[in-house]
């Protein structure tokens, strides 16, 4: 079946994280001046006070806490299927954020508590490309 | 900044003859005819215009429109409080002798979308690669994103979201102009249909078409004009970001803090002189946030305060009188109508939503969602 929803397509500077999930991996950056992990992905660390070049790739847990999210409820451009599905941002455990869904979860607000534990699932949409997707951390 | 720089003052300003469904206008019609009617508050023309800012269209799209060649012009475009910088921008320009009539223009065919600019994100875009793949599908999906972290920080309650609504329709009840104007309940809010929880419609603005412009002059020739002049006291303006999720604190307005701590400082005004707040209310939230961030009341404290009805028609702290994006209209750059309900207040020609001996008056509007703003302090003395 067709994906008919929004593909992302990499740049030079983003092209790890993507490759990196295509083969279930989660990459993000981190800089060896402040020690501090960042997303997403930009050739400099973008800290205040610290902005160095000395940044490296590295592979992190997939694991993660709820930071926010909305529940939509209209969908467009192949999501018309989805509602009500879980727009969220989460807080990586070693601390960036990033939006993502959140699924395997019936979408009300009770099941979906701020700061809840979450794990990473690899959503593999098309033959090249992998969606970093979270659900409720497994028992 | 300089000492006693020359003062600037909006010495015109006008909206579209209407607002709300006008498949008949244009965008660039919309922009133009705003301008006629603002500059003709000012008994001016196109003729007189030396410098042009707009959002939306470009200052290139209207100066061939017009048919005018200004010796300044501005094209930042952030979203609904794009207008807001262009006063800021205008202001700067004048003290810098740059020009010497500033006309500001906002049209939008939000609702007829009739000559419209294309605007989409690719998919290699930051916000391709990184937000629309998770089915973000507009400002409802998006601007609304922070709410839980608020909820969840400082126990705001939908209750006390839908209460925005209620009090800004209570002014729009008041407002001739407004398109929704009956009365509205929490609980009507809460039983509207669900849009992206906790957003149902009624969290959410209209989404119409309008224009409006100011024009805007150096207080040596402030007094030459038909109607009082309205002095720019304070400006301060921000962005931070540009995609939702890169917010850094989804529970407090950061960047709101920064320009109105702009703003107080070049007034050498302080909270209490503040009589009367235009809060851009794009959402029912955006409001809460912004009387927080601005620092009228603590963190927390935004969702009470507009349940308690201080913001309504007979509170102590008037907010949104003219019935706001969510009542009045809605063009999808909203900041425009906010400056324009702050002028008409300052003018004291808002009728029957007149704010009593009103001198000064904040106007505070995004720039895009929560990712920047600007604040404006406006004066009639």
């Amino acid at each position: 079946m067709t994906y008919t929803k929004p593909i992302p397509k990499a740049t030079p500077e983003t092209q790890e994280f993507w490759a990196g999930l295509r083969r279930h991996e989660l990459r993000i950056q981190f800089c060896n001046e402040c020690l501090r992990y960042y997303f997403y992905p930009r050739p400099f660390c973008p800290f205040q006070g610290c902005r160095s070049d000395n940044v490296i790739w590295e592979t992190v847990s997939g694991f993660a806490k709820l930071y926010s999210y909305v529940i939509s409820y209209r969908g467009f451009g192949g999501f018309e299927d989805d509602i009500p599905y879980v727009i969220a941002v989460v807080e990586l455990n070693e601390g960036p954020r990033m939006m993502t869904n959140i699924i395997n979860v019936d979408p009300e607000p009770k099941n979906l508590i701020p700061d809840m534990p979450l794990e990473i699932v690899f959503d593999d949409i098309t033959e090249e490309v992998t969606l970093p997707k979270f659900q409720p951390m497994s028992e | 900044m300089r000492k006693n720089p020359t003062r600037v003052a909006i010495v015109g300003a006008s909206e579209t003859s209407s607002v709300g469904h006008l498949p008949n206008y244009s965008m660039l019609q919309l922009h133009a005819e705003a301008a006629q009617l603002a500059l003709a508050d000012a008994g001016l023309t196109f003729d007189d215009v030396d410098g042009l800012a707009t959002a939306g269209a470009t200052p290139a799209q209207l100066t061939e429109y017009f048919n005018i060649m200004p010796h300044w012009i501005d094209g930042t475009s952030v979203g609904g409080g794009s207008f807001l910088m262009h006063v800021s921008h205008a202001v700067a320009a004048i003290q810098a002798g740059y020009c010497n009539v500033v006309l500001v223009t906002h049209g939008e065919s939000g609702r007829s979308r009739v000559g419209i600019n294309a605007s989409s994100y690719g998919p290699s875009t930051i916000a391709g690669q990184f937000e629309l793949p998770y089915g973000v599908w507009g400002p409802p999906s998006m601007f609304s994103i922070p709410i839980v972290r608020h909820m969840h920080e400082y126990g705001t309650t939908e209750e006390q979201l839908a209460s925005v609504a209620v009090a800004t329709r209570k002014w729009a009840n008041l407002n001739p102009r407004a398109m929704m104007r009956d009365l509205i309940s929490v609980d009507d809010v809460l039983k509207s249909r669900l849009i992206a929880w906790p957003l149902h419609l009624l969290n959410c603005c209209l989404v119409t078409d309008g224009g409006g412009a100011l024009v805007l002059v150096s207080e040596e020739i402030a007094h030459e004009f038909i109607k009082d002049p309205i002095w720019i006291l304070g400006r301060g303006e921000t962005t931070a970001h540009t995609n939702i999720s890169m917010m850094e604190d989804m529970g407090n307005w950061v960047a709101a803090k920064q320009t109105s701590s702009d703003a107080f400082s070049m007034a050498e005004l302080t909270h209490g002189d503040i009589q009367h707040a235009m809060l851009y209310d794009a959402f029912t939230h955006v409001p809460i946030y912004a009387l927080e961030g601005l620092g009228f009341v603590n963190p927390g404290e935004g969702g009470p305060y507009f349940a308690e009805g201080h913001t309504a028609p007979g509170g102590n702290f008037p907010v949104n009188t003219n019935g706001g994006g969510l009542s009045y209209t809605h063009t999808g750059m909203y900041g425009m109508f906010a400056i324009q309900e702050s002028v008409t207040q300052l003018r004291g020609e808002a009728e029957q939503r007149q704010v009593d001996d009103l001198e000064i008056s904040l106007v505070h509007a995004p720039a895009g969602m929560f990712s920047g703003t600007a604040t404006l302090i406006l004066g009639n003395k």
